[in-house]
């Protein structure tokens, strides 16, 4: 995907938008936005008002009429414009994603066989089921699972990082995406999705659906200004009969100006926000996407900023991913160097970064070299989820490296023991916050590899910030208790899941879920899936698997786990955007009030003077400032709607009193500034 | 303002809030049926009342069930008040032999009675006979009442309760509100009044003979004083937040409010249940601090009013002191002198922010600002204190819509009391938010274009406007208080006022209920310090802030043209 970050008003996409502005008068567009359908009315009806004034005789004077017509379609035009940016920068994300969508040929083959002839098909009738095989320097033709080979993959266009990445089958590397590209060796992708249901497409749909499902608030909110906007109609049409009444009874002045209440209804309606809100929306969309992350819905970008719990991964997230082996612990009566001997040939076939940190270590404590595999005659057993051990048997001896349990269970089950010497070093290592790793040969404990977990640098602010937020964070570990308390303890975390398997996963998040707490949280492997599935937020790593991207309601392309708070932060910036824009344009009616009605009425009521405490120029000239202030604010406030509200972490009532104070309070004020502001420019112009 | 006046607000106030908390927890105890001694010793008398109606005790009923009670009992309600109204002439205990009561004025009256409004067309001595004033008013007064704090306590449930879906039984509460709350302060309090010289009785009027026809006098000169049972009509009047006088002079007639001791008493009932129910909302919610913070809103807004009413009150009129009038005891015009223009104002300000609409004094002769007060205390839709029971229900309403906006400002979902606000809530709020002022404006933009409307104006100019938007604002908001001057009992605005009157009351009930059963179903959210507290000092200020913003852009350009337009021309007149 295309990186580049266009400025909020490139040309670009100015000139594409203010057409699109245009575009949208079409009453059917308008109808969309019940708010600004009202202003769309009162535009026809002023307009209609102007023509009778200039070929015949008018309620006010044709220049007037003009004038606030020309503003009250220009108020129109700018909500649309506003719209339409937003939606510009969402279509120029799209276009770079459709340029991955270009036309590529599969190699198809009839069966799961790597040798067996191909046949060339478009990529684009590919179905679900279908087995292809993808070469060097061959773009992967659609989403699939790996089913055999192992190859280096350029997934840059989707991801932006540039090194290429493993895919292999099976286990948690094997999902590919279409469209990324195939470096060196080969693969054989069994297709997972049907044409038009890919990755890629999703995301073109997400981000150019200009027809985008409302979220809830979304509709909540609209709902309100409804409901305003029908108070604000029947306060303007009554006022024209209490208007003809105070003039019969004050026997002066003349009723007041149908195109001066219109000018009323739409300044008193909340066309700030009304017009605001669909960019607000679309640009929420689009900040996710310039983080990289696709969110299936805007629901659960929405739902992210409401989150109480995240559940975060341990590894590659509160950790740096590699634990480091730091020290050998031999068991009593066995010497460190067999240990380290030992626990290097369980390590010959781990290619874990731990695996090579003990490959390291004793490299550098005894000078134990890389032996020759073939010349051992040694059967590696990998590390299963199930059994939680790995290790080597060879002819002599059975070595095996695993969590302290899973040794445990294995030498008792071979008649052994486990010596309490060697427990206490397990306890003891857990205690500094790092992993014990036992290795046994046979039923024979030889002693325990210290292995060091590295909190990342800086994580410990992040969560306190969190916790300002008043979102707990649960670290979620393999480790034993121990371990987990002691990590978690440097890291700051509020809680910890020890030992975690899925079920434990799953439980914990229907436990929160029952206490009313709305969870996030990461994950990738396909045993993540189930619990990815149960959580509000679910951030799928894009190196996930395919079952694991299914399940999450948002994709980091990054494959950053970190990024859940970004996401939080994003919902919130949403939300918090909305209800400041909202409380502003429902604050400015204040001061509208002051400018239009003694305007409206000083010819029936000369005493109402006293309440033009701006000291407007004329009335004509106060309904006019009114009437562009009104406008011109949509157009002033574009780049917050675009950019959102800036989120700081703190606690709600710090928050809210200073967004009370900023939109609520500056929502009162600042139209009486502005609106005089354009009186004296009025005034000084001569034009009204 | 005087020292007078702060003295007797303090009073007011401290009373107010130490008579309160008691009877907060009181109503919750009788609310929740927790074995308190008043529920063992009418559990009796209740269970048999259950058994004679039908009632189930332990069924409860969603929201749609419950609404659809409220309605009937209101409607049947409404239609016995008519009923007596239109045969009181064949009716026993109508000593006057007063006559039927025209078709239009019974049915504004009934329906009157019936919402809690008690808005009066007529006059009282010289249209009600005493079966009518008895059976009908004063049972209205209190079935009224009682279906106020019902709905009131079905939406605290609401909040309460989580997924579930029910909000309690409409017959037993209306029910347990009766029986144990309303009828037996009345009963005290009627005694209390009769104490103090609050007549009743049965009989007929008393001719008397007045000090002027003495022997120097020409002819005997008597006068005809109406009597009837007015003590025990006059209690729940104050207490139920109805304010039906049983005379036309309402409260300021010395049967009815006869010592400085009793006028105090009624403006402390007026506002007792209202003020203890948001105490009861704390302890039914589980968090005391969540009624404190309403009740806290509800005092801010009081005691501002309060102060800007009495300091105008006891202004003169400047018109009367450069005729050389003396002013010294304030604007005197239309108050009775025993009560003074401190206490008035009081009372003024009270009966309106709370929807009763008793009146000690009449406030079409308040100072153009002082009118403007009442005017405004009823726009802001009859929240602070306001009626009992709905009072409460229409500040919880303002407090969602305050959360809504604050809640999308600090980033998260909006919610109350563990409650997420979303779209069909806000839809209920909405509605009831919308319909009072609905109602006002396009009552009022009616009355002054149709002839008919404008015939009923007495006074020219501004003040007429005045009239017919605070006819029709103490209608729709169910406050019932008039600025006389509006000759309304016409068919045109018996039938107008009717309307606005019952659908004032009636919609915004059923969307309350429907708002409370639609919390119910809720699950509960757990707080944490992401979560905005609403039972501090910002909370209390969002919820004022909220509740005037709202009643000012609602209602603005209609005071512009009324109540303000005069207060500007006596200045310049001045």
């Amino acid at each position: 995907m295309a990186r580049q970050t266009l400025s909020m008003f490139d040309p670009a996409l100015l000139w594409p938008a203010v057409l699109d502005a245009f575009r949208k008068l079409n009453p059917a567009a308008q109808w969309r936005n019940p708010v600004m359908f009202v202003v769309y009315a009162g535009c026809l009806l002023t307009t209609a008002l102007w023509v009778q004034a200039v070929i015949g005789t008018g309620e006010a004077p044709a220049g007037y009429i003009l004038a606030v017509t020309l503003w009250l379609w220009f108020t129109v035009l700018f909500a649309n414009f506003a719209e339409a940016l937003a939606e510009g920068r969402s279509k120029a994300q799209a276009a770079s994603l459709r340029g991955l969508k270009r036309e590529t040929m599969a190699k198809k083959v009839k069966s799961a066989d790597a040798s067996a002839d191909w046949s060339s098909v478009p990529a684009t009738e590919l179905c679900k089921g279908d087995l292809v095989l993808v070469q060097a320097n061959d773009t992967i033709p659609a989403d699939g699972e790996v089913i055999e080979g192992v190859a280096s993959v350029d997934e840059s266009a989707i991801t932006g990082e540039s090194a290429p990445v493993i895919r292999e089958a099976g286990g948690d590397f094997s999902a590919v995406t279409g469209g990324t590209r195939v470096l060196s060796d080969w693969l054989l992708v069994r297709v997972t999705v049907n044409p038009g249901e890919t990755f890629v497409d999703r995301m073109i749909a997400m981000v150019e659906n200009a027809k985008r499902r409302k979220t809830p608030n979304e509709i909540a909110l609209t709902i309100l200004l409804v409901a305003l906007t029908i108070i604000f109609l029947v306060v303007t049409v009554t006022l024209l009969p209490f208007s003809i009444f105070g003039v019969q009874a004050a026997g002066a002045g003349t009723p007041v100006a149908l195109t001066t209440l219109i000018a009323l209804l739409v300044c008193l309606i909340p066309t700030t926000i009304a017009g605001l809100l669909s960019a607000i929306g679309v640009a929420g969309m689009s900040r996710m996407m310039q983080a990289n992350v696709i969110a299936t819905s805007g629901r659960a970008v929405e739902a992210a900023g409401d989150v109480d719990v995240l559940l975060l991964d341990k590894t590659g997230t509160i950790t740096l991913g590699n634990r480091q082996a730091a020290a050998f612990l031999p068991a009593e009566g066995v010497p460190e160097q067999d240990l380290a001997s030992a626990a290097q040939l369980a390590s010959l076939a781990d290619e874990t970064p731990e695996g090579r940190s003990i490959m390291v270590l004793a490299k550098q404590k005894f000078g134990l070299r890389e032996r020759d595999i073939q010349a051992l005659n040694a059967r590696f057993i990998h590390f299963s989820a199930h059994t939680r051990m790995s290790g080597v048997d060879l002819p002599d001896s059975q070595i095996r490296k695993g969590a302290v349990d899973a040794i445990r269970a294995h030498i008792e089950t071979l008649g052994g023991r486990f010596p309490p010497g060697v427990l206490r070093a397990v306890e003891e290592v857990a205690r500094r916050g790092s992993t014990p790793l036992v290795v046994a040969d046979g039923s024979r404990v030889l002693g325990v590899v210290e292995l060091k977990d590295i909190v990342k640098g800086g994580i410990k602010e992040r969560f306190a910030e969190l916790r300002r937020m008043g979102i707990r964070t649960i670290m979620i570990t393999g480790d034993n208790p121990l371990t987990a308390a002691a990590i978690a303890a440097e890291a700051g975390v509020d809680d910890f899941l020890a030992e975690a398997t899925p079920e434990a996963k799953l439980a914990l998040i229907r436990q929160h879920q029952a206490e009313g707490r709305l969870v996030a949280m990461t994950g990738d492997g396909t045993n993540d899936a189930p619990a990815l599935a149960q959580a509000d937020v679910a951030v799928a790593m894009n190196t996930g698997t395919q079952a694991a991207k299914e399940a999450g309601n948002m994709v980091d392309l990054d494959s950053n786990p970190t990024k859940l708070i970004e996401v939080v932060e994003t919902g919130k910036q949403m939300l918090m955007t909305r209800g400041a824009l909202t409380t502003f344009s429902v604050s400015n009616d204040i001061a509208k009030y002051f400018a239009i009605i003694p305007a409206a009425f000083v010819t029936t009521y000369p005493q109402l003077g006293a309440l033009n405490v701006m000291g407007l120029a004329s009335p004509t000239s106060a309904i006019l400032s009114a009437v562009i202030f009104n406008a011109l604010i949509i157009i002033v406030l574009i780049p917050l709607a675009l950019k959102g509200v800036t989120y700081q972490p703190m606690g709600a009532a710090v928050l809210l009193r200073r967004n009370l104070a900023v939109y609520g309070l500056g929502g009162l004020i600042a139209p009486f500034i502005g609106i005089k502001l354009i009186d004296l420019t009025i005034a000084a112009t001569g034009l009204a | 303002m005087m020292p007078h006046a702060w003295t007797i607000l303090g009073f007011y106030l401290l009373v107010l809030l130490l008579a309160a908390k008691p009877l907060g927890s009181y109503i919750a105890n009788v609310m929740e049926g927790r074995p308190i001694l008043a529920l063992r010793l009418g559990g009796g008398l209740e269970a048999g009342l259950y058994r004679l109606c039908g009632v189930k005790r332990d069924e409860e009923m969603g929201w749609l069930r419950y609404a659809l009670a409220i309605l009937l009992f209101n409607l049947l309600g409404a239609l016995a008040v008519y009923a007596l109204q239109r045969l009181q002439v064949w009716l026993p205990l109508n000593p006057q032999q007063l006559a039927n009561v025209s078709p239009d004025s019974a049915f504004n009256t009934a329906i009157s009675f019936a919402t809690n409004t008690n808005w009066q067309g007529y006059a009282g001595e010289s249209t009600m006979g005493h079966l009518t004033q008895m059976l009908g008013l004063a049972v209205q007064n209190f079935l009224s009442a009682a279906t106020g704090i019902a709905v009131a306590v079905a939406l605290m449930r609401g909040f309460a309760r989580h997924s579930a879906s029910t909000i309690g039984n409409a017959w037993v509460d209306l029910t347990r509100v009766t029986l144990y709350l309303l009828l037996p302060i009345a009963l005290v309090y009627a005694v209390f009044l009769v104490s103090q010289g609050t007549i009743q009785t049965l009989d007929g009027y008393q001719e008397v003979t007045t000090l002027e026809s003495g022997p120097a006098s020409v002819a005997p000169q008597t006068q005809t004083l109406p009597t009837g049972p007015v003590a025990s009509q006059e209690a729940i009047k104050m207490l139920g937040t109805n304010g039906g006088g049983f005379f036309n002079a309402n409260s300021a007639h010395p049967y009815e409010n006869p010592t400085p001791l009793t006028n105090i008493i009624q403006m402390l009932s007026i506002f007792l249940i209202p003020a203890a129910l948001c105490l009861t909302f704390g302890r039914i919610v589980g968090d005391v601090r969540q009624g404190w913070a309403v009740l806290a809103a509800m005092t801010v807004l009081f005691v501002v009013m309060a102060v800007v009413a009495m300091s105008v009150e006891q202004q003169s009129n400047p018109l009367l002191t450069s005729l050389g009038i003396d002013g010294s005891a304030g604007n005197l015009e239309g108050k009775e002198t025993r009560f003074g223009s401190a206490e008035s104002a009081l009372f003024a300000t009270i009966t309106t922010l709370a929807s009763c609409g008793a009146v000690n004094a009449m406030h079409d002769s308040f100072m153009p600002l002082g009118g403007f007060v009442t005017l405004w205390n009823m726009m802001l839709g009859e929240v602070v204190f306001g009626g009992v029971g709905s009072g409460l229900y229409g500040m919880l309403v303002f407090a969602v819509m305050a959360v809504f906006l604050a809640g999308l400002m600090i980033g998260r979902t909006p919610e109350y009391l563990g409650k997420k606000i979303e779209a069909h809530d806000i839809k209920m709020v909405s509605l009831t938010i919308l319909v009072t002022p609905l109602l006002v404006l396009t009552g009022t933009a009616l009355a002054v274009t149709l002839p008919a409307g404008v015939a009923g104006v007495a006074n020219p100019g501004a003040h007429g406007f005045s009239e017919i938007l605070y006819a029709f604002t103490s209608a729709a908001n169910n406050n019932g208080s008039a600025f006389a001057g509006l000759s309304a009992n016409t068919p045109f605005y018996n039938i107008l006022l009717g309307i606005a009157m019952w659908f004032g009351r009636f919609i915004v009930i059923v969307s309350v209920l429907a708002l409370a059963g639609n919390l119910a179903a809720k699950k509960r959210i757990a707080a944490n310090a992401g979560t905005m507290p609403t039972h501090g000092p910002l909370f209390v200020m969002l919820l004022i802030g909220t509740v005037v913003l709202v009643g000012a852009l609602n209602y603005v350009p209609a005071l512009a043209l009324g109540p303000v337009v005069e207060q500007l021309m006596l200045q310049s007149a001045h």
